[in-house]
C-alpha cells in the first residue's frame, strides 16, 4: 500500500511539474494543485498507513484498546486541505483579475511591474499581448 | 504566564475584527488600528521583560501537555522579533493614516494589515512546526490581500509572481514536515531536536534540511529563489510595501535561524557550507541587482536580498559571535529598512514618483527630509557610528576569527556597493534639482498629514541612532540570545519541562 501510493505521489509530482513549467499561468495554477494534494499524501503516507483499524476509542475505555490507525497525520491532512483550498481559490480569482487587468496570461509577457528597458517589439510578444 | 504569549497574538486578531467592521468610518478604523499596535506594542514590551527575566517561557495551549498539544515559546530571539514586529506595526499604522486612500481603507485595509501582524506574531511565537505553517499561511494570505489590494495593473502583475512562488515554498514546507514527522514522529520543536538525534539514517535527515531550506529561502528570499521579492515589493502603496520589507523576509530568517540551530544540527559540515554559499551569492547578487535599478523602491527591494545574505551569513558561520551578529542584524535591518521604505513614500508624495529620473530637487527644498533619509541609508550601508556599523563589525569579526577570508572580503565589499546604491539614490533625489523645476518643500502637506508621514520616520531614526551610539546593551542582549540558540538545552527544558 505504500508503495502504491508512493508511486502516485511521484506521478503526482512529475505531472504537477510538467505543468508549473508552462508559461501559462493557469496551467501553472493547476500544476500546483496536483503538487499540494501529492503533499498531503506524503503526509498521509508519512504516518504510516494502518488498514482496517479506524482510531476511535469505545464507549467506557479511556484509549483505544488495541492497535488503531495514527490520526495525527489525518488531522493535519484536514488542515492543510482547508488551507490550500482557501489559497488556490484566492489564486485563480487573482489570475482571472490579472487576464481582465493585464490581457494575458502568458508570465512572459506580463511584464507591468518590471518594464523591460526597451520595449520588446517582437511581433511574437505583440501577438501574445493580443491574446492570439 | 500563557496570556503573556497568546496576547500578542489575540491583540492583532481582535484590532482586526473590529477594524474590518469600522472600514467604511474612515478616521475611527484609522486611529482604531493605531490603538491596536500600542496595545501590541505593551504586550510585546512585557512578554520581552518576562524572557529577559526567566531566560525562557513556554505555555501548553489548551492544557494538553508537550509534545502532544501546540506550544507556544518565547527564548529572547522570539520575544525580540515581536518587540520589533510591534514597533515596524505601529510605526507604519501611523503613516498609513497619511497614505492609504478612503478606498483601499473601505476594501480593510487595516483589517488586513492587522491580520499579517497577527500572522508574523504567530510565527515567531509557536513552538510546534506544522503550527508554523499555519502561521505562515495567516501571514501570506493576508499579504496577498495587502499586495493587490486597490487592484491596480502593475499590482495584479506583481501579485500573480509572488503569490505562486510562494504558494510552491508553502507547499516544499509542507512535504518538508510530512517526512520529518515520517522520521521522527513529532512536530513539536521542542521535542524535535531531542528525536532527530535518534533518526536512524542521517542521510535521510540532511535531504528533509534542504527542503526545508528551499522552503524557507523562498520566504527570506535568498539566491536564487528571490525573484517573486523585487518583482512585487515596489507595486503596493508604501504603508504595504513598507512593512513587507521590514517583516515578511525577516520571518524567513527567523525560521532559517530556528530550524537550524535547533532541529537541523546534526551536520553542519553539510548544511551550514551550503548556507554559506547561499548567503555569500545571496549578498552579491542583491547588490548588483540593485546597482541596475532606477527606481526608489526597486532599489531597496534588491537591497533586502543582499541585506538577508548578511543573516544568513551569521548563521552560516554558527559561531557564538557570528550567531550575535545575526540577531543584531535582524533587529537593525527591520527597523532600518522599513524606515527607508517610509522615507521613499514621503519622496514620492513630494515629488510625485519613484522614478529617480523623473525627480530630485529634495535637498535644497526639504532638508530635514534629506536628513532622515541619511540616518536610515548610511546605517543600512554600515557607517559609523549607526546600527548598521556594528552589524556588520560583527559579522566581519566573526568570519575573520575562523579565519574565513573570502566571506569577509564579500561582505565588505557588499557594503561598499551598498553605498553605491545610496549615494545614488543621494544623487538622484536629493542633490540634483527637479527635473520640472519645482522645488517640492514639505510645508506644502498640511500639517496633520505631515506629522503622521514624518514621526513614523524620525521615530525609526532615532531608534537607529540609539542603537548606533549605544550599542552595548543590544550586544549584551544578542548575545545572550545567541547563546540561547546554540545551547537549546534551556529552551527545550522551558517547553518540555525535562532536559534531554
Amino acid at each position: 500500500m505504500e508503495i502504491l501510493l508512493s508511486l502516485l505521489i511521484g506521478l503526482l509530482v512529475a505531472a504537477s511539474v510538467y505543468l508549473m513549467l508552462a508559461r501559462n499561468v493557469l496551467r501553472f495554477l493547476f500544476g500546483l494543485v496536483l503538487l499540494s494534494n501529492a503533499a498531503n499524501l506524503i503526509i498521509f503516507v508519512a504516518g504510516r498507513l494502518t488498514p482496517e483499524a479506524p482510531s476511535l476509542v469505545p464507549e467506557g475505555y479511556s484509549a483505544p484498546p488495541e492497535l488503531v490507525a495514527n490520526a495525527l497525520p489525518q488531522a493535519l491532512v484536514l488542515t492543510a486541505i482547508v488551507i490550500g483550498f482557501g489559497l488556490f481559490a484566492f489564486a485563480l480569482v487573482l489570475v482571472y483579475r490579472g487576464y481582465q487587468s493585464l490581457g494575458t496570461l502568458d508570465s512572459d509577457v506580463m511584464r507591468v511591474a518590471e518594464p523591460l528597458a526597451e520595449k520588446a517589439s517582437s511581433p511574437k510578444a505583440e501577438l501574445e499581448v493580443k491574446g492570439l | 504566564m500563557s496570556w503573556l504569549l497568546a496576547l500578542p497574538i489575540i491583540v492583532p486578531f481582535v484590532t482586526a475584527i473590529f477594524v474590518f467592521l469600522l472600514r467604511k468610518k474612515g478616521a475611527a478604523g484609522r486611529w482604531l488600528s493605531v490603538l491596536g499596535c500600542s496595545v501590541l506594542l505593551i504586550a510585546a514590551g512585557s512578554l520581552m521583560a518576562a524572557t529577559w527575566r526567566d531566560g525562557v517561557v513556554a505555555a501548553q495551549m489548551g492544557g494538553w501537555p508537550a509534545p502532544f498539544g501546540i506550544t507556544l515559546v518565547a527564548d529572547l530571539l522570539s520575544a525580540v522579533m515581536v518587540l520589533i514586529t510591534a514597533i515596524t506595526g505601529l510605526a507604519v499604522a501611523v503613516f498609513a493614516i497619511a497614505d492609504i486612500d478612503a478606498r483601499r481603507e473601505s476594501l480593510g485595509y487595516h483589517a488586513l494589515f492587522q491580520i499579517l501582524l497577527a500572522g508574523v506574531c504567530g510565527a515567531f511565537l509557536t513552538g510546534d512546526i506544522f503550527n508554523l505553517y499555519v502561521w505562515f499561511e495567516v501571514m501570506l494570505i493576508a499579504s496577498f490581500g495587502l499586495l493587490v489590494l486597490g487592484g491596480d495593473k502593475a499590482q495584479m502583475d506583481g501579485g500573480i509572481k509572488y503569490v505562486t512562488l510562494n504558494l510552491v515554498s508553502t507547499v516544499m514546507f509542507l512535504t518538508g514536515i510530512a517526512l520529518l514527522y515520517g522520521l521522527t514522529g513529532t512536530l513539536n520543536m521542542a521535542d524535535l531536536h531531542g528525536a532527530v538525534q535518534q533518526v536512524e539514517n542521517q542521510g535521510l535527515l540532511s535531504v528533509v534540511a534542504v527542503i526545508f531550506m528551499i522552503a524557507f529561502g523562498v520566504k527570506a528570499a535568498v539566491f536564487p529563489l528571490f525573484f517573486w521579492l523585487p518583482a512585487s515589493y515596489h507595486t503596493p502603496p508604501v504603508a504595504v510595501s513598507a512593512v513587507f520589507a521590514g517583516l515578511l523576509t525577516k520571518v524567513g530568517v527567523y525560521a532559517l535561524i530556528r530550524t537550524f540551530t535547533l532541529i537541523f544540527n546534526h551536520d553542519i559540515a553539510y548544511t551550514h557550507n551550503i548556507l554559506l554559499a547561499v548567503a555569500a551569492l545571496t549578498m552579491i547578487t542583491g547588490v548588483l541587482g540593485a546597482a541596475a535599478q532606477n527606481e526608489f523602491r526597486k532599489i531597496l527591494s534588491f537591497h533586502i536580498v543582499s541585506q538577508i545574505g548578511y543573516m544568513i551569513l551569521g548563521l552560516a558561520l554558527y559561531t557564538p559571535l557570528a550567531l550575535v551578529g545575526a540577531v543584531f542584524y535582524l533587529v537593525h535591518h527591520i527597523i532600518v529598512k522599513a524606515n527607508l521604505f517610509l522615507v521613499s513614500g514621503v519622496a514620492k508624495r513630494l515629488t510625485g514618483s519613484f522614478e529617480l529620473s523623473a525627480i530630485g530637487g529634495l535637498y535644497k527644498s526639504s532638508p530635514l527630509l534629506a536628513v532622515l533619509f541619511l540616518i536610515p541609508a548610511f546605517s543600512l550601508a554600515g557607517f559609523p557610528p549607526l546600527s548598521g556599523f556594528w552589524a556588520k563589525f560583527l559579522l566581519v569579526k566573526a568570519s575573520l576569527e575562523i579565519e574565513a577570508y573570502l566571506i569577509a572580503a564579500v561582505a565588505l565589499v557588499v557594503g561598499l556597493l551598498t553605498i553605491f546604491s545610496m549615494t545614488k539614490i543621494w544623487a538622484e533625489v536629493f542633490w540634483k534639482p527637479h527635473p520640472e523645476e519645482i522645488s517640492p518643500e514639505l510645508s506644502m502637506i498640511d500639517g496633520r498629514t505631515r506629522l503622521a508621514l514624518l514621526l513614523p520616520v524620525f521615530a525609526l531614526a532615532a531608534l537607529t541612532v540609539t542603537i548606533g551610539l549605544f550599542p552595548e546593551p543590544f550586544v549584551m542582549f544578542a548575545e545572550r540570545s545567541a547563546g540561547q540558540l546554540l545551547d537549546p538545552a534551556v529552551y527545550v527544558q522551558a517547553v518540555l519541562g525535562v532536559t534531554r
